[in-house]
């Protein structure tokens, strides 16, 4: 088992007013597993994937990387979960520096310095080429701005980014839904090839149901903080057990067959 | 529109800054030198500008105050932004009670005037050019410090920078390698105005005695003994006030069109 969370609570707001993104979610994720987080918007998603990510701290609960307590861990002490998880954001307009060059944000994981240490000695040049033809982008790319490439292709970017530090797990939040829809399929197999490839542990995070059944192997379904159902990908989707996750089921758009 | 006052920013601030370079080299007359017999006299091929009521050649002074007002704008804004910049990087980034304590000292600061400060320092260790540069300095660190921190805000919640962190960069890092570039316009824009208040204020302080002594030629300095032939010789004054005028537009000039020009490129960044 990778990762694991146990009990995750969040809060936000004030003392007065608090409000709980996260109200005790428990998560098993095993090595390889391709688990999709599905809920609507304001389900708790993101904030999981940042408590998962060691990006914020939990208010209640503990998380898991590969055996270690992460929680609450000191920043110098994740080198481990630094080094083998990343995360491909939602927008790739947010998520690349707009005054960096492709090259330099591609390469920005192998030139931490708490990283370096951590890694193998790689050579970023060579990194920099495998990861860039590995996602398809050309390799004079590294050399140019992000604001130059489309959607799709920032995307890609974001993924080389991610991948160039050879990570275990990829947690991808929402990837496809900030793009157009023509290249969201491009994207997306991108990323399941990817996966398979290098035999990743992937989180997918979507709101987006279909896209989920055809990536994952298992899903949990949030609601308001919690998990609601969770199992595998077929059992959820042909025998969705709660009413919510029936109806979201339900709301996956279908082309009808014509009857003959 | 708005390329129209950039162009005319970056011109006159070229004409100041190239009148302060050949002030260095050449000046028609000796701006030092006191000639009893040519006092007040009034504008001429021989003394384009005329003369002061010490004789001194107008344009030379003129010349000379430039190179003094650029240096006093350099040294002051440069003092000011080395510790603003950085402070409000700090708390922007940090938040909490750090960033609480630096807005706290920088809204104490910003409440204290340039020139209160100058006459203290003045008092206190004698008027001069560096004293005026330390005054101004000290005054304008609050408004890089606030430019700054609102900067840095804004750019520690976008994705990248969460990105950087997921990525193992430290603190430090990602205020050198994202916040910095990315608030790199926000602080030109600042200089430039700030650049701008600096002329002002000295000038100020040189025409009530607070800030270059004499006899180096400043264009408050310049005002100031003019004063004494108001109804004389108005025409004497009128000069270095044009001369201050002038540079403080191009700054300000300057500031506006560069802020014009890059504001929609920071919209589509953050």
């Amino acid at each position: 088992m990778i990762l694991r969370a146990q009990g995750l609570t969040r809060t936000f707001g004030t003392a007065k007013r608090p409000v709980a993104a996260l109200r005790g979610v428990d998560l098993e994720v095993e090595r390889g597993q391709r688990l999709g987080i599905v809920g609507e918007s304001g389900s708790g998603k993101t904030t999981l994937v940042k408590l998962l990510a060691g990006l914020d701290r939990p208010t209640a609960g503990r998380v898991w990387f590969d055996g270690l307590d992460i929680t609450g861990l000191p920043e110098s002490r994740l080198v481990g979960l630094r080094s083998s998880l990343q995360i491909v954001f939602q927008d790739p307009r947010s998520s690349l520096d707009p005054r960096m060059k492709v090259g330099d944000i591609v390469t920005e994981p192998l030139r931490s310095r708490r990283l370096r240490r951590g890694l193998d000695a790689v050579d970023p040049h060579r990194r920099l080429a495998e990861v860039l033809e590995a996602v398809g982008l050309p390799a004079d790319s590294a050399e140019r701005y992000p604001h130059e490439f489309s959607g799709g292709q920032r995307q890609r970017i974001a993924i080389a980014r991610a991948l160039s530090c050879q990570p275990q797990v990829l947690v991808a939040d929402e990837p496809v839904s900030a793009l157009d829809v023509s290249v969201r399929a491009q994207v997306i197999n991108l990323l399941s090839d990817l996966v398979d490839r290098q035999g990743l542990t992937l989180l997918f995070v979507s709101h987006d149901l279909g896209v989920v059944r055809h990536l994952c192997d298992s899903v949990v379904v949030l609601r308001a903080g919690q998990v609601v159902e969770r199992g595998s990908a077929a059992e959820v989707f042909e025998h969705p057990s709660t009413d919510y996750a029936k109806a979201l089921v339900a709301a996956i758009p279908r082309i009808k067959q014509s009857k003959a | 529109m708005k390329k129209l006052q950039l162009r005319l920013g970056l011109a006159l601030v070229a004409l100041v800054v190239l009148a302060g370079l050949v002030s260095v080299v050449w000046t028609p007359y000796d701006p030092l030198r006191v000639v009893p017999a040519d006092r007040l006299l009034g504008s001429s091929w021989a003394h384009p500008f005329g003369t002061d009521g010490f004789g001194v050649d107008i344009a030379s002074q003129l010349l000379v105050g430039a190179r003094t007002c650029l240096m006093v704008g350099v040294i002051s804004v440069g003092l000011a932004a080395l510790v603003g910049v950085p402070a409000g990087m700090a708390a922007g980034q940090l938040g909490g009670w750090f960033d609480e304590a630096v807005m706290r000292v920088a809204d104490v600061v910003y409440a204290f005037p340039a020139l209160l400060l100058a006459i203290l320092l003045a008092a206190a260790v004698g008027a001069s050019t560096a004293t005026a540069m330390v005054a101004i300095g000290v005054a304008t660190i609050p408004a890089f410090a606030r430019v700054s921190r609102a900067g840095a805000k804004q750019v520690m919640s976008s994705d990248f920078v969460l990105a950087a962190k997921a990525a193992g960069i430290s603190g430090p890092g990602i205020a050198w390698r994202h916040v910095l570039p990315n608030i790199a316009p926000l602080i030109g824009v600042q200089a430039s105005v700030g650049f701008a208040m600096a002329i002002l204020a000295e000038a100020a302080l040189s025409y009530l005695g607070l800030g270059t002594p004499r006899p180096t030629p400043t264009w408050g300095g310049m005002l100031r003994d003019a004063q004494g032939f108001m109804f004389v010789a108005p025409q004497q004054a009128l000069w270095p006030g044009g001369a201050i005028a002038l540079a403080v537009l191009a700054f300000n000039l300057l500031g506006d069109g560069l802020r014009d020009l890059l504001d929609p490129k920071l919209r589509e960044a953050v």
